[in-house]
């Protein structure tokens, strides 16, 4: 499940970034991979509907948001404890 | 052939009130009408607040085969324009009327309309809708209805610039009437969004406030949508001056600018042409200029990028004049926004009141003008700029100066 999760998230942000999954690494940044702010709010769209999950996101302030974006493997931890407490 | 224009009516309705003197009150008073929100399946909403009209009943104002035809921006349209025109007191025949003309901003028009009629087809499965659905829901049924109502002749249509259009709309009716194309002038907007379609879109964008519009303070968190209108009146200064009219403000200056860049992100080079072309236009030199309304609303990116252009276009000057947003208190109106927001102008170039910016709680370096904090200011002020820039880049200012 946990492998499940972290590839459904790097394939979204991979289709994001015009890249190959394999190109998509857990230490990349989204600003590594030329993920601008509306490729961001995109993505986390693409992240709700795949796990059918809410993420507490204002693109206001994603520091201060309770979903971390600092790096790819950032965004799957939070994903997968999003996914943890809904079940 | 170049003609000066003023202001000789104003109308309006929002979340702060339903004329202007109940409405300049609450911006006197730094109070705030956004609230929760009362539409259908606001439970499904992840928003639930709004600048709403409330108190407000249809059938006080207009009949029932009227509101067949009239969706809600259009009904806030028609009340706004009534109280305009009754201040000025004008009324349209002959060659005036033929010379007299409506520009109207909105963005969504009778998006109410379609929410309504989409709900009915696709969720409710029903196979019929109302015969006027179309001529109630089109951008252009405001001011079509204005200019119905009134006998308004002359060049009329509707602008959409998103949030800019109201700016875009007046800018259009001053300068028409300052090139000798037209007499007098019906310029304002309106917008009604707030219906569960409307929110939920905006939503997608993550850039809405859960709780409060800040503007420029360091704890903003996103805008706040409102609903309402603001329609004037623009005359030609003898004209008005030959009937001896009442005049609000004279309207000295204005300017448009598209960044050319980014579909939402704004542009410090835009807003900064705009704001120094209204001043160029106008021949005003940017130490006359006191207050700012400014676009102001409670986003990041906005609010940083609006204090930079300010702070670009005016240099050290820019500490010595105040700048407010009033959507703090009745939430952005979108294609409505600018025409409500020059009420504010009106106000400190009138009666030397400058509307405060509510909600504000912590100094934000980015943001470091004077932004007339939680409470009104009492101050004179000569001349007034009214900021507008729109998702997809496009930016209006107007200036406007103390009655002649």
């Amino acid at each position: 499940m946990r492998d499940d999760i972290a590839d459904k998230v790097i394939a979204i942000i991979a289709e994001q970034a015009m890249l190959d999954p394999s190109d998509v690494t857990p230490q990349s940044t989204l600003e590594d991979l030329g993920i601008d702010s509306l490729g961001l709010v995109e993505s986390i769209f693409a992240i709700e509907e795949t796990f059918d999950i809410s993420v507490p996101f204002n693109a206001n302030d994603p520091s201060e948001s309770d979903f971390d974006i600092s790096s790819v493997s950032a965004i799957i931890a939070a994903v997968e404890r999003l996914v943890q407490d809904q079940t | 052939m170049s003609h000066r224009v003023v202001i000789t009516g104003a109308g309006t309705i929002n979340a702060l009130g339903h004329d202007v003197p109940a409405t300049l009150e609450a911006m006197r008073e730094g109070r705030c009408g956004i609230g929760p929100l009362d539409i259908r399946d606001v439970d499904r909403l992840a928003v639930k607040i709004g600048g709403q009209v409330t108190d407000y009943d249809e059938l006080t104002h207009f009949n029932r085969q009227q509101i067949s035809l009239y969706d809600r921006f259009t009904q806030f349209t028609l009340l706004a324009a009534r109280q305009a025109l009754g201040q000025a007191g004008l009324s349209f025949s002959g060659d005036l009327a033929d010379r007299s003309g409506v520009v109207l901003g909105t963005s969504g028009g009778g998006l109410n309309t379609q929410d309504e009629n989409y709900r009915a087809v696709y969720e409710e499965g029903k196979n019929r809708v109302h015969p006027f659905i179309v001529p109630k829901l089109m951008n252009n049924a405001a001011t079509s209805h204005v200019s119905m109502e009134w006998n308004l002749r002359g060049p009329s249509f509707t602008v959409a610039t998103a949030c800019a259009s109201s700016n875009h709309a007046m800018g259009q009716a001053f300068n028409m009437i300052r090139s000798g194309m037209a007499e007098v002038m019906l310029a304002g907007g309106s917008e009604s969004m707030l219906c569960f379609g409307g929110v939920k879109a905006w939503e997608g964008l993550r850039v809405m406030s859960k709780d409060a519009c800040r503007p420029f303070s360091a704890t903003r968190n996103g805008m706040v949508q409102g609903e309402g209108a603001g329609v004037f009146v623009f005359e030609r200064l003898d004209h008005a001056k030959k009937r001896g009219a009442e005049i609000l403000a004279e309207v000295a200056g204005f300017a448009m600018s598209s960044d050319a860049s980014d579909i939402v992100m704004p542009s410090k080079q835009g807003a900064a042409r705009a704001i120094a072309g209204a001043l160029r236009d106008g021949g005003i030199d940017r130490s006359a200029v006191g207050y700012i309304n400014a676009h102001g609303t409670g986003t990041a990116a906005n609010d940083k990028t609006e204090c930079a252009a300010v702070a670009d276009v005016f240099g050290a000057q820019a500490d010595n004049l105040m700048i407010s947003s009033t959507k703090s208190m009745h939430g952005h109106l979108i294609g409505g926004t600018g025409a409500v927001e020059l009420l504010a102008c009106i106000m400190a170039l009138r009666d030397g009141v400058v509307a405060p910016t509510i909600g504000y709680e912590e100094f934000d370096p980015e943001c470091a003008l004077d932004v007339v904090p939680n409470a009104a200011r009492e101050a004179p002020v000569e001349v007034a700029l009214s900021n507008a820039f729109a998702f997809g880049g496009l930016n209006a200012v107007l200036a406007l100066k103390r009655a002649p």
